[in-house]
C-alpha cells in the first residue's frame, strides 16, 4: 500500500544526484523502451471479439495440422513457428513471448506488458484517468483488458485465477504447446486408458 | 495476579493460541473478527535502523488500541527494516503482526521460505500484496522481480496451508497456520471490475482485506453495495483503510503524486478552510470512520497514520469504534513482576550475597 511521502521523494533526490551527461535516455522503464507506441495493441483490444473468433478458428487449423507437426517433429518446427509467432503477436499485441499465452482470458490485452507483469488483474495504483502508475502515459493493461473482455463471447474467462508464469517456458511457442496439449487431450478422450 | 487477557496463551504471550474450530490461524485477529467484533488494525512505520528498541517503541504507542499491526514490506519501494524482521521482534513481545509480503522483491522460492519462517515465529496473519514498482522508491535501479502476483501469492500460501504442499507439490511436514489477507483499492479504475476482482482474490484464498485510504465515502458505499450483492462480505472480512491528512498541502501532494489514492475536492476544501489543518485532518478521519462503520459488511478499520502514529490511539478512542472493548495489551505478568523486583533488589539495594552469607541466613 502506498504511503504518504514528504514533498521531495527519495526517488527525486536520486534522479537529481545522477551524473550529468549528454546522453539521457527517455524517462521510461526498460520494458517500455522496447515498444514506444501502442496503437496496434489498442486496436486489437477494441476488436477483441473478432480476434477471439479468429483465434479459435486458427487453433482448430493448427490442431488439424497436428499430424503434420508430429510428422516433421515438434522440436524441428518450433524454430520457424516461433519466428512467425513472435513477429505476428509482437505486432498485434506487443507480445513478450512468455510462452504461455493467456490473451483469450485477458480481453486480448497482453498482461506481460504490465510493468509488474500482473496476470490476474490490476494493481491498486491505476491512475484516475486509467493510465499506469509506472508509465503515466500508457493506458493500464488491465483497464484495457477489462474493456476488451466485455466485448468477447467468453469474456468471463478473465475471472479464472491464473497460475504464476513458468519462467522456464519463456521464448517458446505457445501455439505449438496448446496444439500438442489439445491433441493429447483429444486422444485420451478417443481411447481412454491408453495414455494412463 | 492480573487476570489473563482474552486471546492470550497462559503459557506465554509469544505462544500461539489454542486452535478453534473453523479458524485457520491461531492468532488474535482472526478470533476478534470471527467473534463479530469491530476490528482495528494499524501500520507500523518501519525503522531505518538495526535497533530492536526502535520497533518496540513504535509498537508501544498502539498498545491496547489495535488488534493487529501491519509490518510493511518496503512500502513505496523504499528500503526499510524487512517485514520478516519486524514480525520476529513483534511476535516475541506478544503482538499480533500482519506480515506483508510484496511480490516486488522476492521470487517464489524466497517467498515460500519466508512464509514458513514467519509462521514458525508465530505470525498468524499474512497480507499478500503486489507491491509498488521500483521506480517509486529510493532505489529505482533495482531489479523488479514480480515473479508471483498478489493473486498467485494468495493461492500459493493457501495451498501451503490447506494442502500442506509447496507450489512444486513437495510436502510440508507442518503447514503454516495463517489468516490470509489481501489489499483492495475501490478508488482506482476499472471501477466496475474492482468488486469482481475482489471475488477473484477470495477464490484465490483471501479471508480478510484492507482497503486503500478511503476519503470518498459515497464511492466506498457503492463499492460495498456491489461487494454485498456478489456475496463477498459473507466470505471475507473487509477492513476499511482510513488515515489523517496532515494538511491541505499534503493532501494535494498525495493526490497528484501517489497513484491509487483518491482525494475528492471537498476534502481539500474542508482542510483549507480550517484554522488548525492537522486537527481538522484528524477530525475528518474520525468523521469518515463514523460513516464507514455503519456500512453493512465493514468488519473493521485499518488506520494508516504515516508519521502521525501518535494519533492512532486518539482516533480510535474518539471514534468509539471499539465500543468499550480493549484489544490485547502487553502487561507485566505476575512472574515477570517477581523477577523484576528481585533484580531490582539485587541491583539497587546495598547487599552482598555470598554463598556463606546465604548459608548463615538459611539457618
Amino acid at each position: 500500500m502506498s504511503d504518504k511521502q514528504p514533498a521531495v521523494t527519495q526517488a527525486t533526490l536520486v534522479k537529481k544526484a545522477a551524473p550529468k551527461s549528454d546522453y539521457k535516455p527517455a524517462d521510461v522503464s526498460p520494458q517500455r523502451r522496447v515498444q514506444r507506441t501502442f496503437a496496434v495493441r489498442l486496436w486489437s483490444i477494441r476488436h477483441s471479439r473478432l480476434l477471439e473468433w479468429f483465434y479459435s478458428r486458427f487453433a482448430d487449423v493448427f490442431l488439424l495440422l497436428h499430424p503434420l507437426w508430429k510428422g516433421i517433429g515438434y522440436g524441428r518446427v518450433e524454430a520457424p513457428v516461433k519466428f512467425v509467432e513472435k513477429r505476428v503477436k509482437g505486432f498485434m499485441f506487443d507480445c513478450r513471448m512468455c510462452g504461455q499465452c493467456v490473451l483469450s482470458s485477458t480481453g486480448m490485452s497482453c498482461p506481460m506488458n504490465c510493468p509488474k507483469q500482473l496476470r490476474n488483474g490490476p494493481c491498486g495504483g491505476v491512475r484516475a484517468n486509467g493510465n499506469c502508475e509506472v508509465e503515466p502515459d500508457m493506458p493500464c493493461v488491465w483497464v484495457k483488458a477489462w474493456e476488451g473482455s466485455r466485448n468477447m463471447v467468453h469474456g468471463d474467462k478473465i475471472l479464472t485465477v491464473q497460475k504464476p508464469v513458468d519462467q522456464s517456458l519463456r521464448e517458446t511457442s505457445a501455439w505449438l504447446r496448446v496444439t500438442a496439449q489439445a491433441a493429447a487431450a483429444r486422444e485420451t478422450i478417443q481411447n481412454p486408458g491408453a495414455s494412463a | 495476579m492480573t487476570a489473563r487477557q482474552l486471546d492470550e496463551n497462559p503459557a506465554g504471550i509469544h505462544l500461539p493460541l489454542d486452535p478453534l474450530p473453523g479458524h485457520t490461524s491461531r492468532g488474535r485477529l482472526e478470533r476478534v473478527l470471527r467473534r463479530g467484533e469491530f476490528a482495528v488494525t494499524t501500520e507500523l512505520n518501519p525503522p531505518d535502523s538495526a535497533d530492536p528498541e526502535d520497533v518496540y517503541n513504535r509498537a508501544k504507542i498502539f498498545d491496547g488500541w489495535v488488534d493487529a499491526i501491519n509490518a510493511v514490506d518496503a512500502s513505496g519501494a523504499n528500503c526499510h527494516m524487512s517485514s520478516v524482521g519486524i514480525c520476529a521482534l513483534l511476535t516475541r513481545m506478544g503482538y499480533a503482526p500482519i506480515m506483508q509480503i510484496a511480490c516486488r522483491d522476492k521470487n517464489r522460492i524466497a517467498i515460500q521460505g519466508d512464509v514458513l519462517g514467519g509462521a514458525a515465529m508465530g505470525v498468524a496473519n499474512m497480507l499478500c500484496l503486489t507491491g509498488d514498482g521500483v521506480q517509486a522508491g529510493d532505489q529505482p535501479g533495482a531489479k523488479p522481480v514480480f515473479d508471483l502476483d498478489s493473486m498467485s501469492l494468495l493461492e500459493t500460501i493457501r495451498i501451503m496451508r490447506d494442502n500442506g504442499k509447496f507450489l512444486s507439490g513437495r510436502k510440508l511436514t507442518t503447514p503454516p497456520q495463517v489468516f490470509l489477507g489481501c489489499a483492495v483499492n475501490p478508488f482506482a479504475p476499472p471501477y466496475d471490475f474492482r468488486p469482481i476482482h475482489l471475488g477473484k482474490k477470495i477464490a484465490a484464498g483471501a479471508q480478510f482485506a484492507q482497503t486503500q485510504y478511503c476519503f470518498d465515502v459515497p464511492m466506498f458505499k457503492a463499492f460495498m453495495q456491489k461487494a454485498r450483492d456478489l456475496g463477498h462480505t459473507e466470505r471475507l472480512f473487509l477492513l476499511c483503510g482510513v488515515g489523517p491528512l496532515a494538511s491541505a498541502k499534503t493532501a494535494k501532494w498525495i493526490r497528484s503524486n501517489v497513484p491509487g489514492i483518491h482525494i475528492p475536492d471537498a476534502v481539500i476544501k474542508r482542510l483549507e478552510g480550517a484554522q488548525d489543518q492537522k486537527k481538522e485532518g484528524k477530525q475528518l478521519c474520525i468523521d469518515i470512520i463514523n460513516e464507514v462503520k455503519e456500512i453493512p459488511g465493514v468488519a473493521g478499520i485499518h488506520v494508516m497514520a504515516y508519521r502521525q502514529e501518535e494519533y492512532v490511539a486518539e482516533i480510535v478512542d474518539e471514534s468509539g469504534v471499539l465500543k468499550g472493548r480493549q484489544p490485547w495489551k502487553r502487561e507485566i505478568r505476575r512472574d515477570d513482576q517477581i523477577v523484576a523486583q528481585r533484580l531490582d533488589h539485587i541491583l539497587h539495594d546495598e547487599i552482598t550475597e555470598t554463598q556463606v552469607d546465604m548459608v548463615k541466613t538459611a539457618h
